[in-house]
């Protein structure tokens, strides 16, 4: 018998049966066992690993140095690939039908040529403009730049990596919007909110929820994209162990190198992205205040 | 000195709150309504009445401009609804006069429509924030009076999802109440609730309508309408079929349609 707030009364006898046997994950710990055992026993047995060059290298000054520029080309494609996403996914669902397809030709193009490609356009633009200037469309000029000066290497990587993402951004950011209900904007708009207002206090902070998940997808895939940087000379981490190995020939222990701090930048990405689905998740059945709210209900304010 | 009074009354408190004249609406080549004329008078409280697909609801959204009307004229309070006449010409609102004019209409729909991301303080608050520009301090004593209104002072904190349906609606009325409304429109608040909910919103409702407060309605709830609408409005097809005091619509209807769709819900 249950009481009104749901505690079980000492009069009913609890259920004792025998729980149903399961073999089978026997077998497949012991597999795993096995295979993890033989792991380990090759990485800690197999000299050719080379512990000591990895520890070596790991910490230094010149990998580190890579690391952080990996680290910050990663946060300004993505800013750019956010800001601009945003306002692609706002425009290509405008009412204008001029706005709205030079969006979905924006999204054409740089979803339909490989990121590789985007990137070494942007990084040799100067053979295709020599010179950038300002001034009247086919009149006068009164600026001009030097299109190499303008964007060095290190420009070009961070717009070719953000104009890219601000593609699936776009979908991304459009998907989340979608996500909410027409009477959400409706309610917004009987209550005299204006279009901007209604986007930014009631329809994306509910597309959120939908929009953080695949987004610390993007950004844990951009960390990684920017080993592609190789190929125009950018000294992120892969090209700077690249470099380093090309001198010593140590090829495995740098790349366990590189491979360490990647899973180190993204292990911190990852849990951080908890945070922000916990933040945006609020309100919603099932999120933490909710459990929270109902352990309130049943124990009562500690 | 009585006359002067009479000639005020006459002339300046007999604006309708809603003059609706011959408001035709099409859905593509789907006319939904057909030439509604109907007044609702400032303090009075109008139901409307009659089987689903009739256009009430559409009725209702036309007031503040969910849907743009095709024909005729509607005005609230005396101002054109989702227009401006200059001359003979009409001129289309832009969005920011069609958001000024749709704070002084609260409404009320059938699902609630409560942000969820926000907790029942939050959502009675966000618009006098965001909108009237009232100040956080302010926006939450109102709300928290508004919330205290509706019985329901003890949940200011907690999310929409954490309410029965019938607090959650009582919720929105009390965000549609903290925007000081003079005209309320409530789309069949009542539909989606479980039936032991269905009172307590009601009872809400009905204070509202003795505290004075103008209101259209869209509802099912037969004794409802009966106990306190002024005037109650029978649609079927698009049209207004017979509209009038209670006792005759309901009590005793004429029209034959009126008299089929009552004796199915009664």
């Amino acid at each position: 018998m249950t009481t009104t707030d749901g505690t079980v009364t000492d009069r009913v006898v609890p259920i004792k049966a025998i729980p149903v046997r399961h073999p089978g994950r026997w077998v497949a710990v012991a597999i795993m066992l096995l295979l993890a055992a033989m792991a380990v026993h090759s990485l800690i047995f197999n000299p050719a690993w080379k512990w000591g060059t990895f520890s070596e290298y790991l910490f230094t000054s010149v990998v580190f140095g890579g690391l952080v520029k990996t680290i910050w080309i990663t946060a300004a494609a993505m800013a750019i690939g956010i800001v601009l996403g945003i306002v692609l996914a706002v425009m290509r669902m405008s009412p204008n039908p001029v706005v709205k397809t030079v969006a979905w030709l924006y999204i054409w193009f740089f979803r339909g040529t490989p990121v590789l490609v985007q990137v070494v356009f942007w990084a040799f633009l100067g053979q295709l403009y020599r010179y950038l200037s300002l001034g009247i469309p086919f009149g006068p000029q009164f600026i001009f730049f030097d299109v190499n000066d303008l964007i060095p290497v290190i420009a070009a990587a961070v717009l070719g990596l953000g104009l890219n993402e601000a593609a699936y951004m776009a979908e991304i950011v459009r998907s989340g919007i979608l996500s909410v209900g027409k009477g959400q904007t409706e309610a917004a708009e009987a209550l005299g909110m204006r279009r901007i207002t209604l986007m930014r206090r009631v329809v994306l902070p509910q597309a959120m929820r939908i929009i953080v998940p695949p987004t610390g997808n993007e950004v844990i895939s951009m960390l990684k994209t920017t080993s592609i940087l190789v190929v125009i000379a950018v000294t992120e981490l892969f090209t700077t162990v690249q470099n380093i190995y090309s001198h010593n020939f140590q090829q495995i222990p740098l790349l366990m190198v590189a491979s360490v701090w990647y899973l180190a930048v993204t292990t911190v990405l990852s849990i951080g992205q908890f945070y922000l689905e916990r933040h945006f998740g609020r309100g919603v059945a099932g999120s933490r205040q909710q459990r929270a709210r109902r352990k309130l209900a049943v124990e009562g304010p500690s | 000195m009585t006359d002067i009074r009479d000639e005020i009354l006459s002339t300046a408190a007999v604006v309708p709150m809603v003059l609706a004249e011959q408001v035709h609406k099409s859905f593509g080549h789907l006319e939904v309504l057909k030439g509604i004329d109907m007044s609702v008078m400032p303090g009075q409280v109008a139901v409307l009445l009659g089987p689903s697909g009739s256009g009430k609801t559409t009725f209702l959204r036309c007031i503040n401009h969910l849907e743009k009307i095709n024909g005729g004229r509607l005005s609230v309070d005396g101002v054109l609804v989702g227009y401006r006449q200059r001359g003979e010409k009409l001129y289309e609102l832009r969005d920011r006069e069609v958001a000024e004019r749709r704070q002084q209409i609260g409404m009320v729909f059938q699902q609630f429509n409560l942000f969820p991301h926000m907790t029942a303080l939050g959502n009675v608050m966000e618009a006098q924030v965001q909108v009237l520009r009232r100040s956080r301090s302010a926006a939450r004593e109102k709300a928290l009076s508004l919330l205290d209104r509706v019985g329901l002072a003890d949940r200011a904190g907690y999310y929409p999802s954490q309410l029965s349906g019938g607090q959650q609606q009582r919720v929105a009325i009390a965000r549609a109440l903290a925007m000081d409304p003079k005209l309320m429109l409530f789309d069949e608040p009542t539909s989606a609730l479980d039936p032991e909910m269905v009172g307590e919103v009601l009872d809400v409702m009905r204070d509202l309508a003795n505290a004075g407060m103008t209101m259209v309605v869209v509802t099912h709830e037969i004794g409802f309408a009966r106990e306190v609408a002024d005037t109650v409005v029978f649609m079927d097809g698009g049209q207004v079929v017979e509209s009038g005091a209670p006792r005759d619509v309901i009590t005793n209807p004429q029209h034959r349609r009126t008299q089929d769709f009552l004796s199915k819900v009664l």
